[in-house]
Order: C-alpha cells, then sequence, then structure tokens
C-alpha cells in the first residue's frame, strides 16, 4: 500500500492507482474529458490538472496518468489548479464551443469570457474513439495521424475501413461530438444553458450507415421527441 | 585488417598504426562534412588527389578527409600539418597551389586567414582568436580522425579507454570515474551522468537493458551533434560500450534523424569496421563482453528528441511523449531499463576514462565541468561550433571567438536553447555559461544552440518565429500544447502587425505561464519560454508594437511606412522609377528625372520597393 496525501487527508491506496482514481475514491470531484473508467489513461486534455508536491517543489501533473506514490502531497483545487483549468476551458470554448460536455464545465468554472479568436472546431482529439476502438472493440480501425496543428484521427488513407464494425462506440465515448449545443451565436460562444440538442452525426453521411446500426437510433428518438414538444 | 581476439591483439595494433615517426610527414587535413561539402570541399579533395597523383607526390605529403573542424564561416577550409597551417575559404584555383606549396614546405601568406582587427596574415589555426580561446577536447579529434578509417582513431588513443576497462575495472569503478568527473547530460537538462548510470547499472538485467544515444537534434540553427557524429563516430561507439561495461545493458540504438544522411552513412560505416576488428559484437576483444548498436532513423520530429517520445519512436510507434514517471531507467523500450544520454555525453565518456576524472574535472567550474560545444550563428563575424569551457562568459564567446557584431551593429541579445530557451540580453553578458546559471536568466543551456541577435532584430518576430516552429512541431497529443502554441503563435502574429491590444499581451503572458505548468512533456512545458524570455527582458518592444504600432527594428513589415527621400531620388537615382516598376500595388508614381512619391494609401508594405532602389532613396520609418 502507498500512503500519500490529498487536500490534507492521509491516504492509503494500491500500487498502480492514479491520483485520479484515488481522489474520485475520496470523493473530491475531478473533471474529466478525454478519461473514461475501463480506457487507458492518455492525458490529452489536461483538464484533470492537479498540483503536486514532491522535495518541496509543486508542479501541475494530470492526475489521471500520474501514479500515487509514496508521501505524495496532492491538491485538487488549489486556486494555481483553478486558474489552470479555467485557461484550459478557455482554450477548449475557443476552439470547440458546441460540446455540451464542454460547456457544462466552463460554466461549472464560472468561465464567462472567451478572449481567443472564436473557431469551430468537431474534435478536440482527446483520443477517447481511438482508445475505444483499439481497447474495447478490439479493431483498430482509427488512430491519429500528422502533429502539430495537421493531427487529426481517421482511418488510414481515409477509406472506409475493413476492420470497422460500425459498432459507434467511438461516437458513443466523444465528449465533443456527441451531446451538441448549437445554440451559441458567434459573438457568444458560451451558451449556459442548452436548449438545441441535435446530433451532428446526421450531417455527416460518412455516418448514416453507422447511425442505423445503433439502436434506439440517436437521430431516431429525437424525432420521435420533436413532435411531444410540439404539441406542448 | 584481422579479427582481434584479445587485448594483447589490440595494444599490438595500436603500436603498428602509431609508429614513432608519425606525424612527421607534412598532411594536408581537408574537411569534408556536409558544411565543407555544401561550400564545395569535393572540389577541393579531387584537385589535392590529382595533383598529389600528378606531381608524385604520394607517400611524401599525406592526405586526410576530417569531419567539421568548425570554423564555418571559412569553409572550405584546409590544414596543413604538422604546423598547423590554416587556409581559409580556399578556391579550387588556390587548392593546386596549397600541394605545391605544402610540397617546398612554405606558407602561402596571400591565402591566410587575416585579422579583421590589425589586417595581419596569421599562419598558425591555433593562433587564430576564434581557435585559441577555445578549449577543443571533443571537436579538436575531429582534425586527427578519418570518419571512414578505424585505423586513424585507434592511431589516436582510441579505443584505449575500452581496452583498459577490460583488462583490469570493474563496472563499480568505471560508474565512480564518472561521477568522480560531474559529467552533465549535454543534451539540455544537465542531469549527473554518473548518476543516471547508477540507478541504470541497479535496474534488474533479467530481460535486457537498452542504451540509447540521442541524435535527434532538431533546434535552428543547432549542428554540434551532427558534427561529432560525422566526423568522430568511433567515439560515441567506445562511449557506449563503456556505458554498457559499467551498467550490463545488452543493446545499444544510436537514433538519428533521416535528415543526416552523412552521419547516418559514416556511423553505419564506423559500425562495419569496429565490427569487423571484434571492438563490437560477441565477445569483444576476447572477454566476456558482448555489445552490439543499432542505428535508428528517425523521420525528423522534434518531438522525437523527449525521451519517452523517442522510445515510442524506436519501438515503432507514433513519436508522442507519456507521462513520467515511470522513467525510461525503469521502463523504457519494451518496457525494459533503458538509459538515454546525448550524442555530446557520450563524446566525453571515453574522454574523461582516458585523461582521468581529476583532468577533467579541472576544465570548467565547480557542478558544471568539462567542455560544452555551441553552434555560434546569428549576426556575428565568426560562425560555427566553438567549444568552450563551462563557466566561460557570454561576452568572451561573442567577442573573443566570435570576432563581435557583423557590420558594426550593437548585439542586442544572445538566445541560447533553441526554441526551448530564451533570450539573454547583451547587459548581462558577463555571465558565465553553465547548467544553472544560464537557468536562472530564464533561458536554458539546451544542447547548445547560441543565436547572436543585433539591433536590426525584432525580438517579437525572434519569439514568433519560435512559437511557430513550436506550433508546428509540438506532437499534438496534450492539448495545452497543440492549442496553447496555436493560439500564442496567433496573438504574436497580431502584435507583429499592429493588430493587438494591452489586453491580448496580458493574456499571452497569462496562457504562457499556464502552457508552461500544464503541458505535457519538455516540448510544451518549454515552448513558451521564448515569449517569457523576451517578455522579461524586451517588453518595450512589445509596448511600442502595440501602443505606437511600430517595430523598432523595422522588421516587422506591417508597422512600416514607407516614404521616398526626393532629394536622393533625383540627385543620384535621377529618377530611375526603379521603385515603380516594382511596386505590386501601383502605390508608386513619378516620371524619369523627377522625384517618385510612394501614396501610402495604396501601399502593401511588401517592401519590394525598397529591394529595387540601388541608391537608398526608399526610407523605413
Amino acid at each position: 500500500m502507498i500512503n500519500l496525501k490529498i487536500n490534507g487527508l492521509n491516504v492509503s491506496v494500491e500500487k498502480g492507482t492514479t491520483l485520479l482514481e484515488a481522489s474520485r475514491f475520496l470523493g473530491f470531484p475531478i473533471p474529466t474529458l478525454c478519461h473514461v473508467d475501463g480506457l487507458s489513461p492518455y492525458g490529452a486534455c489536461r483538464v484533470c490538472t492537479v498540483e503536486i508536491m514532491e522535495n518541496s517543489k509543486s508542479r501541475l501533473v494530470t492526475s489521471c496518468t500520474y501514479p500515487a506514490t509514496e508521501g505524495l502531497q496532492v491538491r485538487t483545487a488549489s486556486s494555481r489548479v483553478i486558474s489552470a483549468r479555467k485557461m484550459i476551458l478557455e482554450l477548449l470554448l475557443a476552439s470547440c464551443p458546441q460540446s455540451k460536455k464542454i460547456q457544462d464545465l466552463a460554466s461549472a468554472y464560472g468561465v464567462r469570457r472567451q478572449r481567443f479568436r472564436q473557431e469551430y472546431e468537431d474534435c478536440i482529439l482527446c483520443g477517447l474513439c481511438v482508445r475505444m476502438c483499439e481497447e474495447q472493440m478490439m479493431a483498430k480501425a482509427i488512430g491519429f495521424r500528422g502533429r502539430g496543428e495537421g493531427r487529426s484521427i481517421g482511418t488510414p488513407y481515409d477509406r472506409k475501413s475493413e476492420v470497422c464494425r460500425t459498432c459507434g462506440g467511438c461516437m458513443y465515448v466523444c465528449p465533443a461530438c456527441q451531446l451538441r449545443c448549437t445554440f451559441n451565436q458567434a459573438e457568444n460562444p458560451i451558451c449556459g444553458a442548452c436548449e438545441n440538442l441535435s446530433p451532428p452525426c446526421l450531417e455527416k453521411d460518412n455516418y448514416d450507415d453507422m447511425m442505423c446500426s445503433m439502436s434506439p437510433c440517436l437521430a431516431c428518438e429525437i424525432k420521435q421527441y420533436e413532435p411531444l414538444k410540439g404539441e406542448k | 585488417m584481422k579479427r582481434l581476439c584479445t587485448i594483447e591483439d589490440f595494444n599490438t595494433l595500436r603500436t603498428e598504426l602509431s609508429p614513432p615517426d608519425a606525424g612527421q610527414i607534412p598532411t594536408i587535413v581537408i574537411p569534408a562534412s556536409t558544411c565543407s561539402q555544401a561550400s564545395g570541399a569535393n572540389d577541393l579533395i579531387r584537385i589535392a588527389k590529382r595533383e598529389l597523383l600528378g606531381r608524385g607526390l604520394v607517400g611524401r605529403i599525406g592526405l586526410r578527409i576530417t569531419g567539421c573542424h568548425g570554423f564555418c564561416q571559412m569553409e572550405p577550409n584546409v590544414l596543413i600539418e604538422p604546423e598547423g597551417v590554416f587556409y581559409p575559404k580556399v578556391t579550387m584555383d588556390n587548392m593546386a597551389r596549397i600541394v605545391e606549396s605544402v610540397s617546398r614546405g612554405v606558407v602561402l601568406e596571400d591565402l591566410l586567414y587575416c585579422d579583421p582587427g590589425t589586417g595581419k596574415p596569421i599562419a598558425k589555426a591555433m593562433d587564430i582568436p576564434f581557435f585559441a580561446w577555445q578549449v577543443r577536447t571533443i571537436l579538436g579529434q575531429n582534425e586527427k580522425v578519418d570518419p571512414t578509417r578505424i585505423g586513424t582513431y585507434i592511431a589516436e588513443g582510441g579505443y584505449k579507454a575500452l581496452s583498459d576497462v577490460l583488462a583490469g575495472r570493474e563496472a563499480d569503478e568505471v560508474i565512480g570515474e564518472i561521477k568522480e568527473s560531474g559529467l552533465r547530460g549535454r543534451g539540455g537538462a544537465g542531469f549527473p551522468t554518473g548518476l543516471k548510470w547508477e540507478m541504470f547499472a541497479s535496474q534488474p538485467n533479467n530481460r535486457g537493458k537498452f542504451l540509447v544515444c540521442n541524435a535527434d537534434e532538431g533546434d535552428p540553427g543547432a549542428y554540434m551533434d551532427r558534427a561529432v557524429l560525422e566526423g568522430n563516430p568511433h567515439s560515441i561507439i567506445e562511449g557506449m560500450l563503456i556505458g554498457a561495461f559499467a551498467t550490463g545493458a545488452s543493446k545499444g540504438f544510436v537514433y538519428v534523424r533521416n535528415e543526416y544522411p552523412l552521419a547516418i552513412k559514416n556511423f553505419g560505416t564506423a559500425l562495419r569496421q569496429a565490427r569487423k576488428l571484434g571492438l563490437l559484437g560477441e565477445r569483444i576483444l576476447g572477454t566476456g563482453f558482448s555489445f552490439d548498436i543499432d542505428i535508428v532513423r528517425g523521420a525528423g520530429a522534434f518531438v522525437c528528441g523527449e525521451e519517452t517520445a523517442l522510445i515510442r519512436s524506436i519501438e515503432g510507434k507514433m513519436g508522442e511523449p507519456r507521462q513520467r514517471p515511470p522513467f525510461p531507467i525503469e521502463k523504457g523500450i519494451e518496457g525494459k531499463p533503458t538509459a538515454i544520454n546525448n550524442v555530446e555525453t557520450w563524446a566525453n565518456i571515453p574522454v574523461i576514462l582516458r585523461k582521468g576524472a581529476g583532468q577533467f574535472r579541472a576544465v570548467g567550474v565547480e557542478g558544471n565541468t568539462g567542455t560544452k560545444i555551441f553552434s555560434l550563428v546569428g549576426k556575428i563575424r565568426n560562425t560555427g561550433l566553438v567549444e568552450v569551457p563551462m563557466g566561460m562568459t557570454i561576452a568572451d564567446i561573442v567577442d573573443k571567438i566570435g570576432g563581435g557584431p557583423e557590420d558594426g551593429v550593437p548585439i542586442k541579445a544572445v538566445q541560447t536553447g533553441g526554441p526551448s530557451g530564451g533570450c539573454i540580453p547583451a547587459n548581462q553578458f558577463s555571465l558565465p555559461v553553465s547548467f544553472d546559471s544560464l537557468a536562472a536568466a530564464g533561458s536554458i543551456m539546451g544542447s547548445g544552440g547560441m543565436i547572436v541577435m543585433d539591433a536590426n532584430t525584432c525580438m517579437v518576430d525572434v519569439a514568433k518565429y519560435f512559437m511557430s516552429f513550436m506550433k508546428d512541431e509540438s506532437c499534438g497529443k496534450c492539448f495545452v500544447c497543440r492549442k496553447g502554441t496555436q493560439r500564442m503563435h496567433e496573438i504574436l502574429d497580431d502584435i507583429s502587425k499592429g493588430q493587438s491590444s494591452l489586453e491580448q499581451l496580458s493574456l499571452l503572458e497569462e496562457l504562457a505561464v499556464i502552457a508552461r505548468d500544464t503541458s505535457l512533456c519538455g516540448l510544451g512545458q518549454t515552448a513558451p519560454n521564448t515569449v517569457l524570455g523576451t517578455l522579461r527582458y524586451f517588453r518595450d518592444e512589445y509596448i511600442a508594437h502595440i501602443e505606437q504600432r511600430k517595430c523598432p527594428a523595422h522588421v516587422c513589415r506591417q508597422l512600416n511606412t514607407y516614404r521616398i527621400d526626393p532629394d536622393i531620388c533625383v540627385l543620384r537615382g535621377h529618377g530611375c522609377g526603379a521603385c515603380r516598376r516594382a511596386c505590386p500595388e501601383e502605390a508608386i508614381s513619378g516620371e524619369l528625372k523627377h522625384p517618385h512619391r510612394i501614396d501610402a494609401s495604396l501601399c502593401c508594405k511588401c517592401g519590394l520597393c525598397l529591394h529595387a532602389c540601388r541608391f537608398n532613396a526608399i526610407i523605413v520609418e
């Protein structure tokens, strides 16, 4: 067992436990975007940043990837952590404002301004879909390619993948494209409350058959509820 | 050459290769590294060979093709041994004359290097200030060794350290020697090499352990590792062999970027020759010690210089860093313990064991021992590779070795550590060069890039350039590094175009600090350094860009205004109209023999008129 201190509480956890697991076990909330239980930790979104102190030096690390080590002191919500998370959320809002998950996190952290040039991207490259495809579906149909600005996710050579079983697992875990908030306007990227729910996948031809293989189909579900809305 | 089966065989070969009269016959030394070849060294070699054969001088005059000597400003150069006469910028015609003069034993005064201050010719390389102030422990070997002939390296004392270690030293003893020498990793972070080896040696060896030489040198303007790999590959092989003996490693990798074709070729030749002689592979020199090295070619991603990304790249995966701990010392290539050292660190190992830790410590300062190679480039008179003892001041490097500013424009700053480093302003040039002092000044030692900037350099432009490099080279795994560098570049671009505000500047600073704190690997954590460093020392330049909409160095073109001095235009240029014809926007009007003028409302600030005017009539404000 490894003994460490999280927010002043003494904890002992098993070897191999990450700081995120230990903190959540104690009930300290840590937000995540690129972490899903059952998939290997990746550390891409940096939202789960916490402050650790080792050898009387403090630094920020991602709790989802950092293993618990003996004598470590962790703070999950210090002012340094909060300001870093706010900036990361502001960056996320600036590139991907249509994700409900990001909007919700931003409002939870009180991010009320976005000072960068607004972009409307569909993907934050968190890699959940890649890991889902590889680790849970054993398909490895999609992967990362390129680096820096040119990084993207897709099938090899953008051809229809032979190993893809159109299971839709990639879409299920996606924090950016699944629940979309399209209400926000260009001049006000922070919506605060989600009024409009429509899956973006409907507009994408590539995923048409993927959608149909899902049961029940998300698109159909929304259509089902639409008349109900009208009746009200 | 026959395979060496015992240490005695090696000693016999050594005495055969270095006869007592060695160094007596005059030898023409021509460097033929990538940089020399680019400036025409291959032609010189051809002519030298033709002249030697034609004049029947073979056997009376030697010819040695070596790696880079370091004085890149004066390439292609020729060195005549044993006197050490140095001929800079040799042309094809002069090469024949040099061969002829060597046969007569005279020095050609008119071809010698002239001191820029006094104008007097200097005959010997060691009297030239560029060489005289250096301590050339590593680079000095480049002059003596032909990288494609293992014999020249052995004759210069090469593999002696290895044979001594194999003959009767314990692994602990070797690690103790390295620890005592105080050698710190030359890759940038300055981790004590002896300590790393000790930790590595204590790792279990049941499934194999790996040594890696990190030769993925990607900083813009830095090429120290290339010079060592091309010029003296055997020193790295020897270093790695000693490292493997001391730590019990089973296999070595040299990770070289594919952009260094000559380095890969020379290193491959060196590996083949060492294997053939029995200095590499199974049962080295007949002892029980076995070790082999493979070359892994990198695809030129800057991030693969980071050790965890490098390991993934060697494994054949995408070059992406991962969280440390676990450190590569515990879990590296294929999950096995791996120790990674820089090219220059490996090249220092045989030197330490040959000379002894005490003598190595004597150079440099306490805590930062030995020498460090810098690639001195930028707005300076003598560019090239310089090897200086640690603790030398920046002023000494810039003024004494570098020869001071080019064209008399005062030097403003020195950028160290490449895109991860920072700028040191001229008023801090008394700072000694060491890992700790540079870090305290807000920069880093890095792997040894040193870019000199003069008053004509705009610091916003410098920060923008490095940020643009980082934005392209970020692997993109972690969001803060990928988007953070893009956003910082965006704000810097706006500042350089005069479209920014002070709020944007404070946002830039805030983002830079958080990107440094929250990024995953060294690349992201150091990417904001150029922004933070230039803001620390040159904030007034940023303010001038934002408030006055002016670039003090006139580099950011969008902030310049162009006008034509009517007197110069008519009196000197007779209204030639070259600027009018060059202007893509037809913003310049005027007739022959009359002053031309620029319509500011049409001017696109491209600066073409400035280059078109031969009379300096265009004034930039």
